[in-house]
């Protein structure tokens, strides 16, 4: 193939000919490489505990609420503007970290806790609750495995035009908008009917109705007060605030490998400045979530310490993991089969290629 | 059904699990936080995943997979994205040793 020309098109959808290979050469549900963690060490690494979440969370509601307040108090005036920018990033980023933590159930020891920060998350983040429940959950089983993960960020050939315009969040919420108008009709795709159970598909319909009546009270409040102000506090945020959900969530595993069942092929750790760590809760570990998903948030930084020697480097910053995702992106848009593999340190066990090379049997042993 | 050894009781730590294969097939055996001791299934109704690895708290496994919970006393799914029951099996100690019962 020329190499001014894109890629082809792979087949990302989860019932089309990808999926059929996937599942062919073993990687659907299958055995990933785990670093070693003594079994005594990772219990304690995977002790759920309220305190730290409901600190989180306390500060996250007290700095919406003031945020807000500016935004309102000062409205009409451009002092209003930086009370706006920083409810954007709390409502419009912060969101995806605390609807994901919750999703696993990992943020708090309480688990009704867990589920009413999930469903304010979900609202804010504009997913369905029940849906991308599954979702997640798929993208954990088979992470990156094309035709099998619904949550893959770039799609190769990737345009490089979607993903600039994901920072300010227009496409992004045209699209997910129509997903939950079409869940609250009762609609779902094939490839949503593919991860998510038929027992669960009236929760579904439930909770996108729940969140298009919201939206249809901010457009009726919005026509009443003839302004945009509603919009700017419920469902705006998705666009002039999401920039920190989209900056950190790209380098999770851009540029990085298909179809592998090493997470150090597929997965980046960053490592970042504590506000974005803050609103991010801590998935700049990201190798680490992935490879232990049962590890809360606030164990990621000693879960990251104890395994580093068997990971390849952390990238040093977002800008660090930018230079070396952006490149490698371009030229997957042009090179088939390319990816960025990292070096590992002479202290790692090698990458396991033999597991989505020649994928064993799960031990024989059955269900 | 048969009586099969699994470990000394000393074994597993209160609120903990092991991993126990025979037959080609696995088991997991749990012990809650006053030390009594139940069984069940090995493998996650969900993906298949071993449970072993996975967090007791309480009465409940954690799958260290996805999250899904499982009451182990009962088998009941209690999280998603768990939905079916784990099995459960009989337990017992005899002379400080586990035993769990299969069916032949």
């Amino acid at each position: 193939m020329p190499y001014d020309t894109l890629v082809e098109r792979r087949d990302y959808s989860l019932t089309g000919p990808s999926a059929a290979q996937a599942i062919e050469r073993g990687l659907a549900s299958a055995e990933w490489y785990h670093s070693d963690i003594p079994r005594k060490v990772m219990k304690e690494l995977m002790q759920r505990r309220d305190g730290p979440a409901i600190r989180d969370t306390a500060l996250w509601f007290v700095g919406l609420g003031l945020s807000a307040w500016g935004g309102i108090a000062f409205w009409g005036t451009w002092v209003c503007v930086p009370f706006w920018l920083v409810y954007g990033v709390l409502y419009g980023s912060a969101c995806d970290s605390r609807w994901h933590e919750c999703g696993h159930g990992t943020a708090f020891r309480t688990g009704w806790m867990n589920e009413v920060v999930y469903h304010i998350a979900s609202f804010m983040v504009m997913r369905n609750p029940v849906s991308w429940r599954w979702s997640h959950a798929r993208h954990h089983t088979d992470t990156i495995i094309v035709g099998r993960d619904a949550e893959i960020g770039f799609m190769h050939p990737a345009s490089i035009l979607l993903t600039v315009l994901h920072f300010v969040g227009i496409v992004d919420i045209w699209q997910w908008m129509k997903i939950l108008v079409r869940n609250a009709a009762g609609v779902f795709t094939p490839d949503e009917r593919d991860y998510i159970p038929a027992s669960e598909i009236g929760k579904a319909t439930f909770w996108a109705r729940v969140h298009v009546a919201i939206y249809a009270a901010t457009l009726i409040a919005a026509i009443w007060m003839q302004s945009i102000l509603p919009f700017m506090l419920i469902g705006g945020p998705r666009i002039y605030g999401t920039w920190h959900m989209f900056m950190t969530g790209l380098i999770q595993h851009g540029g990085l490998a298909e179809d592998v069942l090493d997470h150090r092929l597929n997965s980046r750790t960053v490592l970042m400045n504590p506000v974005s760590r803050w609103i991010y809760w801590n998935m700049n570990f990201h190798i680490e979530h992935h490879m232990f998903p049962m590890v809360p948030y606030h164990a990621l930084p000693r879960l990251h310490a104890l395994i580093k020697d068997d990971l390849p480097p952390p990238c040093p910053s977002i800008y660090a993991a930018f230079r070396e995702m952006v490149p490698a992106i371009l030229r997957q848009r042009r090179e088939k089969g390319y990816y960025l593999r990292k070096i590992l340190p002479p202290t790692a066990r090698p990458y396991r290629e033999d597991l989505h090379d020649t994928v064993p049997d799960r031990e024989g042993l059955r269900a | 059904m048969t009586w099969h050894p699994v470990c000394p009781l000393d074994d597993i730590d209160p609120e903990d699990l092991i991993r126990f294969d025979h037959g080609g097939r696995s088991y997991a055996v749990y012990r809650d936080p006053k030390g009594a001791v139940f069984a069940t299934d090995g493998l996650c109704t969900h993906e298949q995943v071993h449970l072993c690895d996975g967090l007791v708290m309480g009465d409940e496994i954690e799958c260290p997979k996805h999250n899904g919970r499982f009451d182990y006393k009962t088998g009941a799914a209690r999280r998603a994205p768990c939905v079916t029951a784990l099995r459960t099996h009989p337990v017992r100690v005899v002379d400080g040793m586990i035993e769990i019962g299969l069916e032949d």
